[in-house]
């Protein structure tokens, strides 16, 4: 018995430690979170000229401040967590860049009853972002094993409003379908027609072009409520590339 | 022992030699599916350097190594041998990722770590090489005769090897080959047979070691390029492999998950394209192979894209599709109806994926009585053929991906030079479309330099109106330019105007087309495409070019980098952006050759000048000498030289033989062969011990090179009329005479200091190392900004100063 009362006085001290050192590492994460999101402030408003806004919404910063990116990076990379860059996750895919996810996000327009889609879950930050801001967020990873992660990892984390599931993106998520927004960050060689019928009219789709670690531009496909779409092509920086007199 | 090298030992230079060159080419070959072309090229420069080490540690060390001069011979063959395979074996194993280059600093150590770790096996065959021109000093020109023949059948070799081996299976071969030749060499100089038998023993077991290890060994692809990635999607896999020298193809199939490869639909599509299978070249540039049962029906998807346009502006009777490739373009054409297509692919291996292997599921199209099938080049296919055309195609000739990232800056193309568009215009008929179709890029580059490419070849071919001939219309994705032999008609606009608004795409230029029509569908900030359009077919196209903050100067057949678009006005401002998101602004294949020439001239300095302060003595320079200036200044200069000429020329020849590979085949070994054969016939001019003999050979480069470069025109007007075989023919006739001129500087160089100060033998061959891989870089960067001609000529002032500086016995200073 006294074996016994000495192991559980030991379980208990070794959870107690364990907990202080979590919190203490999450509370040592925050600083770092908060510093991230000035610096995605600041260069959203030197590319003002693009997004047609000097500051994201207050939403969106929220979500970027809560959000722990280090719980969805590998344990290697936990230490640049939150330096303003994509990060490699394994299977040839990366996380992507802090600041391209904070404007994809805010350029979604989404508030809490918004639904949206997402194809490629990747690490799965960009759904837990998303979920912070709209009502429901349903993300489709094609790569099982990372599909597999990301949604232990969104449990783990109690992102319950996230649904996902291993599979082709191509066709949507029929049975959530329309949504008012979807995010394609999949590699693909068009936009899949059938996504464009899922969005809600109204509804706005965003796509980053460009490499794994490097986005050349932003596509933000809208459909008006008389279901026309257009596209606009937008830089994520502030460059003109005429020269200032023309 | 004689000092007349044996002919078994010239036997085994010529090997090395041999096997270093094929080392090269089959390094870039196997870079260029694991990682990018690009960076291959920058790597591979760079671990050239092992030649400038190589002639460093035999200066210091000429003394001790001459004593054993066979079995520091031996020991450096067999060290080749084993280091070609395993340093590349070992260089897989480093994880460098070139797109995160810019994010983190380790990618540098790891870009420095696989050039130095490749730079090992040139080290060890350069040092066979200087070492033997130290030993037998008496006799230069025979050991570089055999090291500038040994690379010319290096350079034929290893392209006969990569039609029929796939590249990895090439490096025992390589390592054997020098087995072989430390074989040959220990045979002369360990007399006693049965340490010949125990070393060829040995060697056959390493040989047989690299064999049997690289049996089941495959390439580990990095996992960002195309083919890893789609094989991460499940029930996918490749089902052919198929190697030449033009790429590696690979097949894949996807079983659970389909395929669908349709660049450039518009968003209003409703339709799918229909089941397809995979091609990746060299891991990377997907295409695909579309089923095709013969209802164009199913084929409806490719009528919703920019490049179908001129096939509703008229009927077209005769259609020309260059760079057909896997077949959408043709299908694409079949889907119109059009009666008569001709289809010109480069590759082989491509077309007989379509024609035969797979030729059910691809729908017999490349046997379809309405398609007339060539193996050619699409630039040689155009200047030989009488026939004239209602549509020629070129669309998407590179993937998005190498597009977007600005590698291909330096990569050379005669199909966008103005020259290329005036001879496409030619094989129009009246009232004719040239019709070509690229990626999107933000902010525009690459059709902006189309369009003023447009405009000037038009204007070669007197049309007083450009802008009443083009039209430009562009999706989310691509964008496709019209050019008409003649004038749109107002017909042809309304039908235009129609194609735009049924599939939501934006006609960004057309004669007439007013500000509001633009930007309404794929919106930019601003009408980039209209506002550049309008400048550049208009008053203010030289201004326009100017103040773009790229570079958007038509390419020119005498600086054919199309994809050159890097200004140095706009660096630091992209350079500010880079935290941002403004890495794709950057066109880093530029950047990357600058900073591969600034590493190689720092390296350079440090193995051949810094030694100069420290260790004078222990190079053999005596006190109170300037004899290694001018060794210096003789040696770079030929370094620097030799290679703009062959660069140089390699690049014209291809504009008279067309296909890139059977022209750098034919140049390069000619060139090599006859700069042998040169070199042994030096000798004669050497023995006559008088510095005013070294004049010859460089008049006579000066004067042939002058002459062909300037007389271009006229050669190649003469030439491509004439059959294949005698362009071939006419090419080595041309080249023979200046190679073999050209191989002679070096060993009258090397013989002069055989006789003053054979002590800097070692240090001139490693100053000759260091400046040939300045050179490779620098004539890069010469020939992109200023041309061919330029280069040519920058050569031919090197020659000139390598004759004065020459290191005549009589200059010693004693």
């Amino acid at each position: 018995m006294n074996k016994q009362f000495r192991l559980l006085f030991f379980a208990f001290m070794l959870f107690g430690v364990t907990n202080y050192a979590l919190a203490g590492g999450e509370m040592a994460y925050e600083p770092q979170r908060n510093s991230l999101v000035d610096a995605i402030q600041a260069d959203v408003r030197s590319t003002s000229y693009f997004l047609g806004k000097d500051a994201l919404d207050e939403k969106v910063l929220q979500a970027l401040r809560k959000v722990p990116r280090h719980e969805f990076v590998q344990e290697a990379q936990r230490l640049n967590a939150y330096l303003n860059r994509p990060l490699p996750i394994g299977y040839g895919q990366t996380i992507s860049q802090p600041y391209i996810v904070a404007i994809m996000t805010d350029l979604l327009d989404l508030d809490e009853n918004s639904r949206v889609l997402e194809i490629g879950t990747g690490s799965a930050y960009q759904a837990a972002v998303l979920a912070e801001v709209a009502g429901s967020v349903y993300t489709i990873e094609i790569i099982d094993a990372l599909a597999e992660r990301a949604a232990g990892d969104l449990k783990r984390l109690g992102y319950d409003k996230v649904h996902s599931r291993a599979g082709d993106g191509y066709y949507g998520w029929e049975e959530a379908a329309p949504f008012d927004a979807i995010m394609v960050t999949a590699a693909a060689s068009h936009i899949p027609p059938p996504l464009i019928k899922q969005l809600k009219p109204g509804g706005r789709m965003i796509i980053p072009v460009g490499g794994r670690f490097t986005v050349q531009h932003l596509v933000l496909v809208n459909k008006d409520q008389e279901n026309r779409i257009t596209s606009r092509q937008l830089l994520p920086v502030r460059f003109v590339p005429l020269t200032g007199d023309r | 022992m004689t000092r007349r090298p044996a002919f078994p030992l010239l036997l085994a230079i010529a090997a090395t030699s041999s096997g270093s060159l094929a080392y090269e080419v089959l390094l870039m070959r196997l870079f260029s599916i694991v990682q990018w072309h690009h960076f291959a090229y920058l790597i591979i420069s760079l671990a050239l350097l092992g030649y400038g080490v190589s002639g460093v540690f035999l200066a210091f060390n000429r003394e001790r190594l001459i004593g054993v001069y066979g079995l520091a011979v031996t020991i450096n063959l067999l060290l080749f041998g084993m280091a070609a395979p395993a340093c590349f074996l070992i260089a897989q194993q480093i994880p460098f990722n070139p797109a995160e280059l810019l994010w983190a600093t380790e990618q540098l150590g790891y870009l420095s770590g696989l050039y130095l770790l490749l730079s090992l096996p040139f080290f060890f065959a350069a040092n066979v090489i200087g070492l033997s021109f130290f030993r037998y000093r008496r006799d230069v020109s025979s050991i570089y005769a055999a090291d500038l023949c040994g690379a010319g059948i290096g350079s034929l070799s290893i392209i006969a090897l990569l039609f029929v081996l796939f590249p990895e299976k090439i490096l025992p071969v390589i390592g054997g080959l020098s087995i072989v030749a430390s074989l040959l060499v220990q045979r002369l100089f360990f007399r006693r047979w049965r340490v010949g038998v125990r070393f060829t023993v040995g060697a056959a077991t390493v040989a047989a070691i690299f064999v049997l290890a690289l049996q089941n060994w495959t390439l580990n692809i990095s996992p960002y390029k195309g083919l890893s990635q789609q094989l991460r999607i499940p029930g996918t896999k490749v089902v052919e492999n198929y190697s030449s020298p033009l790429g590696l193809l690979s097949v894949i199939e996807s079983t659970q998950m389909p395929l669908r490869h349709a660049p450039g639909l518009s968003l209003n599509a409703d339709a799918e394209p229909p089941e397809q299978l995979g091609i990746f070249t060299d891991a990377d540039n997907l295409s695909a192979i579309t089923r095709y049962d013969g209802n164009p029906d199913n084929l409806a998807y490719l009528d919703q894209s920019t490049s179908a346009l001129p096939y509703h502006l008229q009927d077209l009777g005769e259609v020309l599709i260059l760079g057909a490739g896997t077949g959408s373009d043709v299908l694409q054409a079949l889907y119109h109806k059009i009666p008569a297509i001709d289809a010109v692919e480069l590759n082989p291996q491509t077309i007989a994926l379509i024609k035969d292997k797979h030729a059910d599921f691809a729908g017999h199209i490349y046997s379809d009585p309405r398609v007339r099938l060539h193996t050619a080049e699409a630039r040689g296919f155009v200047a030989t053929s009488r026939d004239r055309y209602d549509l020629i195609n070129l669309s998407l000739l590179d993937a998005f991906g190498a597009s977007s990232a600005g590698l291909y800056a330096l990569a050379e193309t005669y199909l966008y030079t103005e020259q290329a568009l005036k001879a496409y215009l030619e094989h129009l008929t009246p009232g004719g479309y040239l019709s070509m179709t690229r990626w999107i890029k933000i902010p525009p580059r690459d059709t902006l330099k189309l369009i003023a490419t447009a405009s000037a070849a038009l204007k070669t071919l007197g049309s007083e109106h450009p802008e009443r001939s083009i039209v430009l219309i562009r999706s989310w994705q691509t964008a496709t330019m019209l050019i008409k032999n003649g004038t749109f008609s107002e017909a042809e606009l309304a039908a235009l105007r129609r194609f735009r608004d049924e599939r939501g795409f934006d006609a960004d230029y057309y004669p007439g087309v007013a500000e509001t029509e633009v930007n309404r569908f794929n919106i930019l900030q601003e009408p980039y495409y209209y506002q550049a359009a309008t400048a550049l077919l208009g008053e203010e196209r030289e201004a326009f070019i100017a103040d773009y903050k790229f570079n958007i100067k038509p390419a020119t057949d005498d600086r054919p980098y199309f994809f050159h678009f890097f200004k140095w006005r706009t660096l630091p401002e992209i350079w500010s952006l880079l935290g941002q998101g403004g890495m794709s602004l950057l066109e880093s294949g530029y950047l990357l050759l600058i900073v591969g020439l600034a590493h190689a001239v720092a390296v350079s300095f440090l193995l051949i000048i810094v030694p100069l302060w420290f260790w004078k003595r222990k190079l053999g320079i005596e006190t109170g000498s300037a004899m290694h200036w001018r060794i210096f200044f003789y040696f770079s200069c030929l370094g620097l030289a030799f290679l703009f000429v062959e660069i140089a020329f390699i690049q014209k020849f291809i504009l008279i033989l067309h296909h890139p590979l059977y022209a750098i085949t034919v140049v390069v070994s000619t060139f090599l062969l006859s700069a042998g054969i040169g070199s042994r016939f030096s000798k004669k001019l050497s023995d006559k011990n008088n510095r005013l003999w070294i004049a010859m050979p460089i008049a006579a480069i000066v004067l042939l090179s002058a002459a062909y470069i300037l007389e271009f025109q006229f050669i190649t007007g003469f030439l491509l009329q004439r059959s294949e075989f005698s362009k071939v023919l006419g090419s080595i006739a041309l080249i023979v005479p200046l190679g073999f001129f050209m191989g002679m500087p070096f060993p009258m160089g090397m013989a002069s200091l055989g006789r003053s100060v054979p002590a800097l033998i070692p240090w001139a061959w490693g100053v000759n190392g260091c400046a040939s891989v300045i050179s490779a870089i620098l004539a890069a960067l010469i020939a992109t900004e200023f041309g061919f001609t330029v280069l040519v000529f920058s050569a031919l002032w090197l020659y000139a100063l390598a004759a004065l500086s020459f290191p005549a016995a009589e200059n010693r200073v004693r």
